[in-house]
Parts: C-alpha cells; sequence; structure tokens
C-alpha cells in the first residue's frame, strides 16, 4: 500500500467517466455498490470511537491486501482538509455522508478507480465498482469476486431470513445498490423528462442527481438506482436493469434525440450554438452554469457521433479543435474533451490543480479561463 | 418411449397422478393427449401442481422463528425510538430483537418482500444456504406462475424438489 497523492490522479478523469463503453452516448457510467457490516460489532452509530478505530483497521488491512490487479491506495477521509474531502467527493471515490461524518473513517482506491471501499461510512464497509457506459454485469462479477475474497477473512453479519445486515433497514438482503447515469438532454430540450422520471417511478426507482442523494439533476445528468434489496437476487435485480430498465430509458433520450433533429433542429441549435458561445466567451462561470452547458456540447457530439447528425451548430461545433492542459493530446474535440472539462473545472478539482483555496469569483474566472482555452478557434488564434 | 395409447408415435407427455397413495404414471403422444382432452386436463394440473407445492413450502414466518419483543436490545441498548430518530439500528441483532416491529417498515422498504433471496456468504452452514436458495426459488415460481410461464414454473419446481 501506498500513501494516496491527491495529486496524481487530478489532472485527468477517472475510466469510469471517459465517455467510453456500451450506449455511452446516454449511459455514461453504471456502479454496483454493496453494503456490509461485520459480525461481533455494532452499527457505526451505536459504535465507540475505540469500536470504529477497531472495525476501521481490521477492515483496512483485508482490504489492502486484496489483488485487484491494480495499485492499491489508502485514504484517512478523517484526517484528510475539506478540500480534499470535497475532491474525493466529485470523482465519486467517497459519498458525500462519508466526507461530511465524525470519527475514524478511510477509503480504499485501486489507482485507476474501478473500486473504493469506504470504511465507517453509513456501514462498517461500502464496497464499490465504477465502469464506463452500460456494464453493469461486469461490476457485479468483479464486486462479486472482491465480496468472497474480503469474506474469507472477516465475518459479515449476515441472518438466514434477512440477509446481508445493514445499519438502515433500506438496504437489507443483498445489500446491493445498482445504478446507472444516464444523460438525458434531448428529454429535457423536448419537455418530456417528466416522461422518464415518471416511468422511472413506476419501476420503484431512485432517480438522484450526478452527486447522488439530495443533490439536483445537474448537466442533464441523472444516476437511478434500485430501491428494493430485500426479496429478490442480485442476478434478478442487474438482469431488470440491462433487460428492461436501461433499454426503456435509453429508447426515451433517443426519441428526444431523433424528434429534434426531424422537427426541432432550431431548439438543439439553439442550445448548442448558445452554449458553445458562452463556454468559448465567458470571463466569469459558476460550475453549475458550466455542468450545464457542457452537457448540450455533449449531447451535439454524440448526435454527431452516434446518429451521424450534421446541423450547422453541430458542424461547428465538431470543427472546434481543443487546445491547452485539459484537451486531449491530439487536440481534437471530443467525448473525453468535455469530460475532462466538466470534472477537472468542478470547485475541488480546480482549487487542488491550482495549489491553493480559491475564493467563488477567482474559482468561477479560472474555471471560464480553462473552458475558453479548451475551446478556442485556431482560426482566430487563442 | 412410445406412446401408451397408439404405440407408435414417441411420448412427449408425461403425466403422474397420487391418488390415495397409489401412483400411476402415464406416456402420451401429443395427438393422443388432444384427443383424450388430457392436454387441457393437463394445464389445470400443473396450476394446482403449483398451488400445492408452494402451500407446502415453509412460509416466511416459519423460516424464522419470532424473537419477543423487548423494550431494549439486550446486546446494545437500541430502543425503537432511536431508530425514529436515527433512521439506524444499533446492533446485528436487533433485526430479531425487534423482528415482529421492523417487519412493517421492512415490507414498506421492499416492495412487501420481507425473506432474503440471493447471496449467502460462503461460511455459512449449507442448511441455511438451502434454506435461502429454496425460498428464492419460491419467489421466482411464484412470480412464473403469475406471469404464466408454466416452462420456467416447472423448471423451478424440479430445482425445488432436488433443493428437498
Amino acid at each position: 500500500m501506498i500513501p494516496m497523492k491527491l495529486t496524481d490522479i487530478s489532472n485527468d478523469i477517472n475510466d469510469w467517466f471517459s465517455g467510453s463503453g456500451p450506449l455511452a452516448d446516454i449511459v455514461v457510467s453504471s456502479r454496483i455498490r454493496l453494503a456490509r457490516n461485520l459480525a461481533g460489532h455494532r452499527f457505526l452509530h451505536s459504535c465507540s470511537a475505540e469500536e470504529k478505530s477497531e472495525i476501521l483497521e481490521r477492515l483496512k488491512a483485508v482490504v489492502v491486501s486484496l489483488d485487484l490487479g491494480d495499485e492499491i491506495v489508502y485514504f484517512s477521509v478523517d484526517q484528510a482538509p475539506v478540500l480534499s474531502r470535497n475532491f474525493l467527493v466529485e470523482r465519486h471515490l467517497i459519498s458525500r455522508h462519508h466526507a461530511m461524518a465524525k470519527g475514524p473513517r478511510g477509503v480504499v482506491i485501486a489507482r485507476r478507480e474501478f473500486f473504493t471501499a469506504m470504511i465507517n461510512e453509513e456501514d462498517h464497509l461500502r464496497l464499490q465498482v465504477l465502469k464506463p457506459g452500460c456494464q453493469l454485469s461486469a461490476c457485479l462479477d468483479q464486486i462479486d469476486r472482491i465480496d468472497d475474497e474480503i469474506e474469507k477473512q472477516v465475518d459479515y453479519a449476515f441472518n438466514p431470513r434477512f440477509g446481508y445486515l445493514t445499519a438502515c433497514p433500506t438496504n437489507l438482503g443483498t445489500g446491493i445498490r445498482v445504478s446507472v447515469m444516464l444523460h438525458m438532454p434531448a428529454l429535457k430540450m423536448t419537455g418530456q423528462i417528466e416522461k422518464f422520471l415518471a416511468a422511472a417511478k413506476d419501476m420503484n426507482l431512485a432517480v438522484r442527481g450526478l452527486f447522488g442523494e439530495g443533490s439536483e439533476a445537474t448537466s442533464d445528468l441523472y444516476q437511478i438506482s434500485n430501491q428494493v434489496t430485500l426479496g429478490i437476487s442480485e442476478q434478478s435485480i442487474v438482469s431488470d436493469f440491462e433487460g428492461a430498465i436501461i433499454p426503456e430509458m435509453v429508447e426515451y433520450e433517443k426519441i428526444a434525440r431523433r424528434q429534434l433533429l426531424a422537427k426541432q433542429v432550431d431548439i438543439l441549435d439553439d442550445k448548442i450554438s448558445r452554449a458553445t458561445a458562452l463556454l468559448q466567451n465567458a470571463h466569469l462561470i459558476s460550475s453549475q452554469e458550466a455542468l450545464s452547458l457542457l452537457s448540450h456540447l455533449r449531447l451535439g457530439l454524440n448526435m454527431r457521433e452516434h446518429m451521424q447528425a450534421s446541423t450547422p451548430a453541430i458542424d461547428r461545433l465538431c470543427a472546434l479543435k481543443g487546445r491547452a492542459e485539459v484537451a486531449d493530446p491530439d487536440g481534437g474535440l471530443s467525448i473525453r474533451t468535455i469530460n475532462r472539462l466538466f470534472m477537472l473545472t468542478l470547485p475541488a478539482h480546480l482549487q487542488l490543480n491550482y495549489g491553493k483555496s480559491l475564493d467563488a469569483v477567482h474559482r468561477d474566472a479560472l474555471r471560464a479561463k480553462i473552458i475558453r482555452q479548451a475551446l478556442h478557434q485556431p482560426t482566430q488564434g487563442s | 418411449m412410445q406412446c401408451q395409447i397408439c404405440n407408435k408415435r414417441t411420448a412427449t407427455i408425461h403425466l403422474t397422478e397420487i391418488s390415495e397413495g397409489v401412483r400411476n404414471e402415464m406416456h402420451i403422444c401429443e395427438q393422443c393427449a388432444a384427443e383424450q382432452g388430457i392436454a387441457a386436463q393437463s394445464q389445470m394440473s400443473i396450476n394446482e401442481l403449483l398451488s400445492n407445492l408452494l402451500a407446502s413450502q415453509p412460509s416466511d414466518e416459519e423460516l424464522l422463528a419470532g424473537a419477543d419483543e423487548v423494550s431494549a436490545c439486550p446486546n446494545c441498548g437500541f430502543t425503537l425510538d432511536r431508530l425514529r430518530k436515527d433512521g439506524t439500528l444499533g446492533c446485528p441483532h436487533d433485526y430479531e430483537v425487534f423482528q415482529h416491529s421492523l417487519m412493517p417498515l421492512i415490507q414498506h422498504a421492499h416492495n412487501g418482500r420481507s425473506t432474503h433471496c440471493g447471496k449467502v456468504p460462503s461460511k455459512v452452514p449449507c442448511e441455511t444456504k438451502k434454506l435461502v436458495e429454496l425460498s428464492g426459488l419460491r419467489q421466482e415460481l411464484e412470480q412464473a406462475v403469475r406471469n404464466e410461464d408454466y416452462e420456467r414454473a416447472a423448471e423451478l419446481r424440479d430445482r425445488m424438489k432436488q433443493q428437498e
């Protein structure tokens, strides 16, 4: 195990946000989380600081010894400054709850960020596997193997009737939370997002924003996840997602994208053109606004790549060349570039990469500058 | 195997009837079954068979004996008032100690479900594993019957028989 230096990873996006994988034009990422608790210990909320430390040391020793085919790093969350904790939240390596909680706690991270294990979150152990695109079965295979390896070394709290016992009864049974992050900008543009939200509710799914529980649907990104964890197997939940839920949701967005191209191209081009112009020219831009505008650029690029769409705004967008630190090495404007801008201009990323804390105005100025440089037009000079 | 009625075609329908402890088997082809009106009867008997099978499985309540309710967990001192306040339980024993009180909440959170089916730790004794697997198969069987997927139901029934 090596000590974690956040600046080692803060200059680039992680693999699950790379814009690759099956159905990547709509399904940004797949995630599976398992909640586990050690037998013979109280749940975290009732533990003394000593018991929390004991659990932390025990689980840390087990998880860092796993063979994950990647470098494993440990990060002590309770000893970290707020900026570092926020950074880990922005990269989805820990939950907001874990960042804000009290007492001894930490996170074990695979260097390529496909796996994290939060220790002493709401449960003693929260395992998470993340992959780009629609890859839930692969996530389940991997997290199941990791869980098996851990279980060889510890005794989990388990009961034949209720399954894996969790601090909150809503996670009881399998302790599994299956979720996919969907990019649904066309549904929003065509005023049909309520249809998607209603369908999710009918399917008994939770819908959250980019940063999970409590966050709004920023940038047209929605995380949908199962709510029922008891009385249904892990495989059944994943099969439901891959066989029914995801195809239906993806189809909603695809129909809306086709509708925009066929009947509402002015709306589409207006959004993409305005987003491009603002991002190329703004000198102060908030994180919220940047995320929202970058979403329209991502839509335009994906419609070109996956639907061969050609409209005046999409053609102009695709003619742009990326530049500077945040662009791809080849200088082209790609989904990866957009995702890099997306993640690297989040508040904690921005400050960590700048090397010091910045107030809101300075953050907005730095963000605008990075985006302007990345989206500059070579014909006009920089 | 030849059809027991026409003695010509291959028997593809296999009926087993148990009446007053006596077991009778019948192997017939589809055409003879149709002529005898057995196809319709067999559909009925599958439904009946599944109902009987479901009835013979242990109910959720029987899977674990219910624990007596007490005001506080002897292991951690947790009370239900704290659940209302914090939203979390005190220790794993609370699920047994407060089983009856927690049941409505658990069923509400899990769409009416109250019994685990899914992964079981490898260290858990074989009997417990079997119990969880049976519970899972039973739920799948119920679902298959609801969906009128009798092929799948028959397959699940056979797997349940193997488990018993």
